[in-house]
């Protein structure tokens, strides 16, 4: 080795890990070469089951029992990690690699208050005790807690999502590592926390000069924090390279399928669908000749299937492992081309759902959760509704509202198709009941898994559109051949399936009753992107087809635009925007759908100037005063912000929202604004 | 490592990662031990009147208290019979008797598990509360009660032992019926206009089977403690069975005079029979949480 350049941060030579699992070795890594010098951020994405976590537990020897390196080495600081003892690995661990994991309430000592925790990491550096104590209350500040010295006292339960991400990010800085390991270190948290986080760590990083590898399946989240990026699938690197050089010209096809599923900013329905990646990921430890890719590659020939294609080293410091790498980019697209039908939205007709004045508080007496309050909103045939806000905004218990799984107050009317509803489900009309259907989030706890999926979609029928015998039979064939389920898919259980297929399944339950309106309660986030697309696709098919109306709850903007027709924004509770997408995405807008979208991380190079928002969500038990949202908004204006309740107005036909500014001064409308103010000055 | 799990599991059949599971359970040497020793005594139970060499029965008064020998394997008792006879046969009063109150108890306590997990409030309150005071009565006190008020006989044992038990399952069960009750598919069934009863049997019941199989056998080796000690007390399995507890109530004044045998052998026997169903459930707690 050469000594004048010091060694990389993190090197992993031909790589290769496996899993034993029920008594047989599966290969999860094969050969993975890669390496981070120092300083530098390392970004690895890829679909779930690529062993993008296996590359962390493998680099600090945290494999679980069953996982054992097979092969390779893997090398922190120039020094072989596999061959350590436990001695120097402990020292290792100690001072010169730290990880922040995805759930920072696991990460943390739930009995212990958060000061001793940090201090803790100095003791073990050797600091005494009070000097420790010191030190972590200094750590604190630097992860930008405003108040370090009420937090530390604090026990983790005490704390949001968000400030425990950021304790347990200045428990792994505190030893100064060499390398950072972040695996999802912002998955779980709402958008406007993410990039807080995320701006947090990269101006962390800069400070410490630490290498960083960052774990993420999200596309948006890498483009913006990493130098480079590795594309991992079925345990291999199959491109890897400069983050802007990977991002604008994809040479592998399945880097080029993953930035092609995701809905870019501003994409809606009406511009066609989105593009998928046939197939699904190879299972773990299969045995693979040729490239690993070639199954779903549409570039796929004859060579490609015999030959394991080996990685080439392209201009500008990158490595594609494709034969057909200078292809790539001109990869035909998959996706059919649409046949949507354009949806007829007859407003002179009564809407299909109306929510009049619903309000919900859980509790009672002094701690009273006013969880929704009065939240009026109609839903047309065929048109799709989306909720948006952070998490404790109301979204899911208005949807359980609609659903009749969460009885509203009295004095809220909800109706369908003009018809008052009952407030619960078994109190609901049989008709009301099927018209009303859902789809959650994840399909692995929505589908019994006790059941065949043949049973499964039989009982829904069954009760839902009264069918029995050879009727129901053909029905059921033809609700499969509806959501793209083949026969091979009925006679076996939930677990059997993919995450995608098993979506498909719950879509199938929730359309078994000619549904009229279908709640879809983040139906894609517990899926990969590429599914993500499938589903996204099937979804605006349906609606088309049956013009079934929607209200479509998720965390991601980008998916949010591209299905919904309308879109209200809520904030504790509250509806703060309400009008067509178009308008609510390009504004003018209310400064915190402004905010909300500022927070979203994009691919497309150059996150706009981020909206900061102040501190944490309120309390739903004790409310702002005045306009709830201001303590956080960063256009408050003064006093009447916290005296007065901003009524909900109309700003253009059927946009309105909640906000004392004025018209001119709201978000997304400067550029227009200025010029008229010029004029009229 | 879950992901990795699920990923794998998506293609296999459902064929496959039963038989693998099935291999892992008989790989195991905790369960194969078990398996081993509860057979063993499930043999003689089934067979071992028709192959014992003695007629357990049988009193031979010229050859009483003998020694073990070539002719007497384990000795004889106080009338002369055959000590390993009786042991073989003994097995069968406590495999009956032991078995069936732990369906008895397994029965009621996933039926009221069920109830108060899926209804919880008020409905869960009361029995809960309850079935803590019953939790609270030491067991072999409410059986010998009960057993003194209504007169010792097999079937009493049985419905004693089940209603002592029938609290514990239905806390476990309980428990694991909290779980599922707050997964999508029971608002999905409430959604879909199904009743309380379907949910409860039909869509839960078959999820929280693996706790209850487990819960089931640990019970099982009480059962078989418990019934051996109320034998012991006089107010289990009555006379003239060869019942191991009865053999061994019979028998302990003697082993002052260094008559051993005619105790040490159906000792063995209980605690071989309550260690190989541990054992099992041991086992078979481990195979099915992976």
């Amino acid at each position: 080795m050469n000594v004048a350049t010091p060694p990389d941060a993190l090197a992993a030579e031909g790589l290769d890990v496996c899993y034993r699992v029920r008594g047989r070795d599966r290969v999860v890594l094969r050969g993975l070469d890669f390496r981070i010098r120092r300083g530098e951020s390392f970004g690895l994405v890829g679909e779930s089951g690529c062993g993008k976590s296996t590359v962390a537990l493998a680099a600090t020897r945290y494999l679980p029992r069953n996982g054992r390196v097979s092969g390779g080495r893997v090398l922190i600081d120039g020094r072989d990690v596999l061959e350590l003892d436990n001695a120097e690995l402990r020292r290792l661990r100690a001072h010169s690699v730290a990880m922040v994991y995805q759930e920072p309430a696991k990460a943390l000592n739930p009995s212990m208050p958060i000061g001793r925790q940090v201090a803790e990491v100095f003791e073990v550096l050797g600091s005494p005790r009070r000097e420790a104590l010191e030190k972590a209350r200094a750590m604190l500040g630097r992860v930008r807690i405003a108040d370090p010295a009420s937090v530390m006292v604090r026990y983790p339960h005490q704390l949001s999502g968000g400030m425990q991400q950021r304790v347990v990010i200045a428990m792994a800085l505190a030893i100064r590592p060499s390398l950072l390991i972040l695996d999802e270190p912002t998955t779980g948290l709402d958008a406007t926390v993410e990039a807080e986080i995320l701006d947090l760590i990269e101006q962390l990083r800069r400070e410490y000069s630490t290498a960083v590898l960052f774990i993420s399946h999200n596309l948006g989240v890498i483009a913006g924090m990493c130098d480079r990026v590795g594309v991992l699938y079925a345990g291999r690197m199959v491109e890897e390279g400069p983050t802007r050089a990977i991002f604008e010209d994809p040479r592998h096809p399945y880097t080029v399928g993953l930035l092609r599923c995701l809905p870019r900013r501003g994409r809606s329905k009406a511009q066609g669908r989105l593009d998928t990646i046939p197939g699904q990921l190879p299972p773990i430890g299969a045995q693979i000749t040729g490239c690993i890719f070639a199954p779903r590659c549409v570039l796929a020939d004859d060579l490609c299937r015999a030959v394991d294609p080996p990685p080439v080293r392209l201009s500008d410091g990158r490595v594609s492992a494709c034969h057909h790498h200078e292809r790539a980019p001109d990869l035909p697209t998959t996706a059919p081309p649409a046949r949507r039908l354009a949806v007829l939205v007859d407003q002179a007709a009564v809407p299909v759902l109306s929510l009049d004045h619903v309000s919900k508080s859980f509790g009672g007496g002094a701690v009273t959760v006013r969880a929704v309050t009065d939240v009026s909103l109609e839903l047309w045939a065929g048109e799709t509704l989306g909720l948006v806000g952070e998490s404790g905004s109301g979204k899911t218990t208005l949807a359980r509202m609609i659903l009749g799984l969460t009885g509203p107050d009295a004095g809220s009317e909800l109706r369908i198709n003009g018809r008052a509803l009952a407030s619960h489900a078994f109190q609901r009309h049989a008709a009301h009941r099927k018209s009303l259907q859902i789809i959650f989030q994840n399909p692995d706890t929505a589908l019994n898994r006790a059941r065949l999926i043949r049973r499964l979609i039989s009982r829904a029928l069954g009760k839902l559109a009264g069918l029995a015998g050879a009727e129901r039979l053909e029905r059921l064939h033809a609700l499969i051949a509806l959501v793209r389920l083949g026969e091979r898919h009925l006679d076996v259980r939930p677990r059997q399936l993919s995450g995608g297929l098993k979506q498909r399944v719950a879509i199938a339950l929730a359309f078994a009753g000619d549904p009229r309106v279908v709640v879809c309660d983040e139906p894609t986030s517990a899926l990969d992107v590429s599914v993500q697309a499938a589903i996204l696709n099937l979804l605006a098919d349906l609606q088309a087809e049956r013009q079934v109306s929607y209200v479509f709850i998720s965390h991601d903007l980008g998916v949010v635009r591209y299905l919904s027709d309308r879109i209200a924004v809520l904030y504790l509770g509250r509806l703060m925007e309400f009008g067509p997408a178009e308008a609510v995405f390009s504004g003018p807008h209310h400064p915190y759908t402004e905010a909300l979208l500022s927070a979203v991380p994009s691919v497309e190079g150059g996150r706009p100037e981020r909206i900061a928002l102040r501190g944490e969500i309120p309390s739903p038990v004790r409310p702002p005063s005045g306009c709830v949202f201001h303590t956080r908004c960063p256009r408050k204006i003064g006093a009447i912000c916290e005296r007065d309740v901003p009524q909900l107005r109309e700003i253009a036909p059927g946009h309105s929202l909640r906000c004392h500014l004025h018209l001119d001064e709201l978000g997304g409308a400067q550029a227009p604004a200025a010029a008229d103010q010029a004029s009229v000055s | 490592m879950s992901e990795v799990t699920t990923a794998s599991v998506a293609v296999e059949t459902l064929r496959t990662v039963r038989r693998e599971r099935l291999r892992v359970i008989l790989r195991s040497p905790t369960f194969l031990a078990g398996a081993i020793l509860v057979g063993f005594w499930i043999l003689c139970a089934l067979v071992g009147a028709a192959v014992v060499p003695v007629d357990p029965y049988a009193t031979d008064l010229l050859h009483e208290l003998a020694p073990p020998s070539a002719a007497h394997w384990f000795g004889t008792d106080q009338l002369g019979r055959d000590v390993f006879s009786r042991v073989i046969v003994g097995a069968r009063d406590i495999l009956t008797v032991a078995p069936l109150a732990t369906l008895l108890g397994t029965t009621l306590g996933t039926a009221l598990g069920l109830v108060t997990g899926y209804f919880g409030g008020i409905v869960d309150e009361t029995i809960s509360r309850l079935i803590e005071a019953v939790l609270a009565l030491p067991l072999i006190v409410v059986a010998l009660l009960a057993l003194v008020a209504i007169g010792a006989s097999d079937s009493t044992v049985v419905v004693v032992i089940g209603l002592v038990f029938t609290p514990v399952i239905s806390r476990t069960v309980r428990a694991a019926v909290l779980a599922e009750r707050s997964l999508d598919y029971v608002s999905a069934a409430e959604l879909r206009g199904e009743g309380s009863l379907y949910i409860m049997f039909v869509e839960i019941l078959p999820n929280v089977v693996p706790p209850i199989l487990v819960e089931t056998t640990v019970r099982l080796g009480y059962a078989i403690f418990a019934v051996a000690s109320l034998s012991f007390l006089g107010f289990g399995i009555q006379p003239p069975s060869a019942d191991w507890g009865l053999t061994i109530a019979d028998n302990y004044g003697l082993i002052d005079g260094g008559f051993w045998w005619t105790v040490t052998f159906p000792a063995i026997a209980v605690a071989s029979l309550v260690v190989g169903v541990n054992l099992l459930a041991d086992g078979l707690s481990k195979a099915l949480a992976e």
